[in-house]
């Protein structure tokens, strides 16, 4: 059939009704599919995105913190509220990033089918992929931007830097969101989803040096930080919060997220290749 | 719930009634749903609500399943009270709901087992009738399967499997084969005639009116509420349309256009969006007439008239819009 | 919430009852959920985890930061004693939250469960008795186990923490009975943020990682006002040993809660599910 079809195709192509969508124009229609949608629930979303780390900041930052600089004087010689809350920027874009793609990918994928009716346009799984990355990166942008402002009105950040912490945290997210994409391109049912915010969200949250440095913890669960891309987040936006940069360590942390973001993509293509074209 | 009349053993007589509603109403806020209707349900008859989607089938089928209150009239099922003694119809009662409603979290047989002891089974009784039931709904293979990796036929054979675990008196199907593929209701229907052998008096309703003439010994066609006609399919057939009728197709956007055309042919005609539809009791010989007018239809068909016709005839409207 | 004067019909039925119809087999409906749960265990086990990883963290981790927390009863104590009484506090709502309104509403909306149930001859008594009785079964299964790792790590002072299993049962009786209460509001998934609303601020400031003189004044009259206080307060003084007559107040509010929580979802699921 392929050399019949590819001669209509092409006279159709011709002198079709309008030439093909270019690249732009493909990655476009999908953001904007994102963004009608997102003007309809934003405000459902206020909670989670926002609420959250606000609550956590007033909890641990000051609650807490309240109690550690009184026994302690603090940590790293500051406040607990300057070390935690860059930390919450880093853990707030792994919350968001885990909001957007676990339920989210699969219910487009098999209970609303939303990818199948946009594939059924000339739109590729690629063109599909990407698209919706693109819009969790702009939720992932609008909740850390949101956040870092409000945090600042509390004066949780010693230095402007902390504006390098916003593409930082979006990395970070970004650092979970391919390669869950992948993940939930891969189950069946939401057991799955249950299983990775037990076993992962959570723990990450507690171990990866968000609400006391990872030297306290035992060499095993250090490890654990080392691999994983949250303990590299709150790293970077502790740095970018406290001035404080050291390059070597700073380009280490920044290739570990790198890594993440690159092998989730290979690894979420082939996912949504396998999932999508049948 | 040790009502008395339960004691009394059951014979197989003919006017032996299970259902009996009278000015039976059912209203939600100000819609009345079902606007005082009467239905009477024989031992061991295949009885048939017939209608479109509204016309208060459903809420009909839920009231006699003892699971929604009357709004108005009375309703007697087994001589029962639903309002009193709900749980002990219930107990006698098989119900297949129009969605599946399993357990999609247990597997094939898991569901067969729970649901029987919703009913006070023992897990040994559930298991025993469970493996009959497994055959004769042909999922025995299917048992240890997750409910979700059936088709949907399965599932629906699961349900009535499901319905029949308490060895029910009556069985309520509300819409048996909407949704299935030509060949899986046919599989139903199958299953559907073994039941009643078995004397398994069904209660269903459909708004397929082959689905109608094939199963139900007697029906009530409903509309707004309301029954309309009541009788067996053929006495229905027979006292509101004519033997046969001729499909007329033309190549025209409003088919009212060529009513003239076909006038004084038939007893009847009625007006489809796609063609015309003239009731004659000779389809051919009015075929005849109408060429001897020198009229040319894009298309021609005689058929003998079904329930379709009457519901047509009845209410002005078609059953499936 | 008093009877309706609807037609006879409806007068006859349940309204006349002051509790919804059963057919004693709420049983039926725990064994239906332990059967659904046989297929998930991995959810058991990892959702046991959760408050032990809270514990390990905040003890060593933020243990090291503050040695010593002097609690609202007056006993000073190590950071991981001061939290853990709480977290199983929380850990009990928190399950007992999400059995009551994510579960129910996806069984009740979703998957119809109930409609199928109620065809049967159980009855929306039951159906109340058994499902929360599942969760209370599965909540005790959970803080016993957190329980047990509390006392190996060294955070148990007192024999009266024996009490902070039923205790810990308890607190998740009155907020499953107040979840589903909840539950019966709620007309799509999107209203479940409210319930994120309510339980996550109760979880961060509920005298949870912190004692009660941390706040200001004003703001120690709202914490008190919660009913996840009343829960941590409870538990910390039986598992510190600072048992005293004012611990009958924690109790005599969870228990006003849970009742109302009962009274309520058994009224509401009877009209919604009962139509």
């Amino acid at each position: 059939m392929s050399a019949d079809t590819s001669s209509v195709q092409a006279a159709r192509e011709r002198s079709g009704p309008r030439p093909p969508m270019r690249l732009a124009e493909r990655r476009l229609a999908v953001i904007g599919y994102f963004a009608t949608v997102y003007k309809r629930i934003w405000r459902g979303s206020i909670i989670g995105r926002f609420l959250s780390p606000l609550l956590f900041l007033l909890s641990m930052g000051l609650g807490l913190g309240s109690l550690v600089d009184s026994s302690s004087g603090g940590v790293d010689g500051r406040s607990y509220l300057q070390f935690v809350v860059p930390a919450i920027v880093a853990t707030q874009a792994m919350w968001v990033a885990m909001g957007e793609s676990t339920y989210q990918v699969l219910a487009y994928i098999k209970w609303n089918r939303m990818y199948e009716s946009m594939l059924a346009t000339p739109l590729s799984v690629a063109d599909v992929l990407l698209g919706h990355l693109l819009a969790v990166t702009g939720h992932l942008v609008l909740a850390t931007t949101i956040f870092v402002a409000v945090a600042a009105l509390f004066g949780a950040f010693a230095s402007w830097w902390v504006l390098l912490a916003i593409p930082v945290a979006v990395l970070t997210g970004l650092a979970f969101t391919v390669p869950i994409f992948a993940y939930s391109a891969r189950q069946e049912g939401d057991d799955g989803f249950n299983i990775l915010y037990r076993l992962l969200v959570t723990p990450l949250m507690l171990f990866s040096g968000t609400f006391f440095p990872v030297d306290q913890l035992p060499a095993v669960l250090r490890a654990v930080a080392w691999v994983t891309p949250l303990w590299h987040g709150v790293e970077l936006c502790r740095a970018a919060a406290y001035a404080s940069f050291s390059p070597l360590a700073d380009a280490g942390h920044l290739a570990v997220l790198l890594l993440y973001v690159g092998v989730g993509w290979v690894l979420a293509r082939r996912s949504f290749a396998k999932r999508l074209v049948r | 719930m040790t009502d008395p009349r339960q004691a009394v053993p059951r014979q197989p007589v003919a006017d032996d009634v299970l259902v009996r509603a009278r000015g039976l109403v059912k209203t939600f806020g100000e819609f009345r749903a079902v606007d005082g209707i009467d239905v009477t349900v024989h031992r061991g008859e295949a009885f048939g609500f017939l209608g479109p989607n509204g016309a208060g089938k459903s809420s009909t089928m839920r009231m006699v399943g003892a699971v929604s209150p009357v709004s108005g009239g009375e309703l007697r099922i087994f001589g029962l009270d639903p309002a009193t003694d709900g749980p002990a119809i219930r107990a006698r009662l098989g119900v297949v709901p129009q969605a599946d409603h399993l357990d999609e979290e247990l597997t094939v047989e898991e569901n067969l087992w729970i649901y029987g002891r919703y009913f006070g089974l023992s897990g040994r009784q559930v298991r025993e009738r469970a493996r009959e039931l497994l055959d004769f709904a042909q999922l025995t293979e299917r048992a240890r399967h997750k409910v979700d990796s059936l088709s949907g036929g399965m599932k629906r054979r699961l349900t009535i499997a499901r319905s029949l675990i308490n060895s029910p008196e009556v069985l309520l199907l509300d819409e048996p084969t909407t949704g299935l593929d030509p060949q899986a209701r046919h599989i139903l229907w199958d299953r559907l005639f073994r039941l009643k052998r078995q004397g398994v008096t069904l209660v269903l309703t459909t708004h397929y009116m082959d689905e109608a003439e094939q199963l139900c010994d007697r029906l009530v066609v409903m509309d707004h509420g309301r029954i309309v006609a009541e009788g067996s399919p053929r006495n229905l057939i027979s006292a509101h349309s004519t033997r046969e009728v001729l499909e007329l197709r033309f190549d025209l956007d409003d088919h009212r256009d060529r009513l003239d055309d076909v006038d004084g042919v038939g007893e009847r005609v009625e007006v489809l969006p796609d063609r015309l539809l003239v009731y004659v009791d000779d389809g051919d010989a009015a075929m005849s007439a109408i060429a001897g007018r020198g009229i040319r239809p894009l298309s021609s068909l005689v058929r003998r008239s079904t329930l379709e016709d009457v519901f047509l005839h009845l209410t002005g409207r078609s059953l499936i819009d | 919430m008093t009877a309706p004067t609807a037609p006879a019909a409806t007068r006859r039925r349940a309204a006349v009852l002051p509790i919804p119809a059963g057919a004693g087999l709420a049983r039926m409906v725990v064994l239906r959920n332990i059967t659904s749960f046989r297929h998930g265990w991995i959810a058991l086990v990892t959702g046991f985890l959760e408050p032990v990883f809270y514990l390990f963290s905040l003890g060593v981790g933020v243990g090291a930061l503050v040695p010593h927390v002097t609690t609202d009863r007056g006993s000073v104590v190590t950071y991981a004693a001061f939290v853990a009484p709480a977290l199983l506090a929380a850990s009990a709502m928190n399950g007992a939250v999400y059995d009551s309104t994510f579960n129910v509403f996806f069984k009740m909306k979703y998957a119809k469960l109930y409609d199928a149930m109620l065809a049967t001859p159980l009855g929306p008594r039951d159906i109340a008795v058994g499902e929360v009785s599942w969760s209370l079964l599965r909540g005790g299964l959970y803080s016993a186990a957190f329980l047990l790792v509390a006392l190996l790590a060294g955070v148990v002072h007192s024999w009266s923490a024996l009490l902070a299993l039923p205790a810990a049962v308890f607190i998740g009786f009155a907020f499953a009975a107040v979840g589903t209460f909840a539950t019966t509001f709620m007309r799509s998934w999107v209203d479940f943020d409210y319930i994120t609303l309510a339980i996550q601020p109760m979880f961060l400031f509920s005298t949870t990682f912190f004692p009660l003189s941390t706040f200001p004044t004003p703001l120690q009259w709202v914490v008190q006002a919660t009913p996840l206080y009343h829960g941590v307060a409870l538990e910390r003084a039986l598992m510190l040993g600072e048992v005293d007559a004012s611990v009958l107040w924690h109790v005599a509010y969870l228990l006003a809660l849970g009742i109302l929580g009962v009274v309520g979802a058994s009224r509401r699921i009877e009209r919604l599910l009962l139509r």
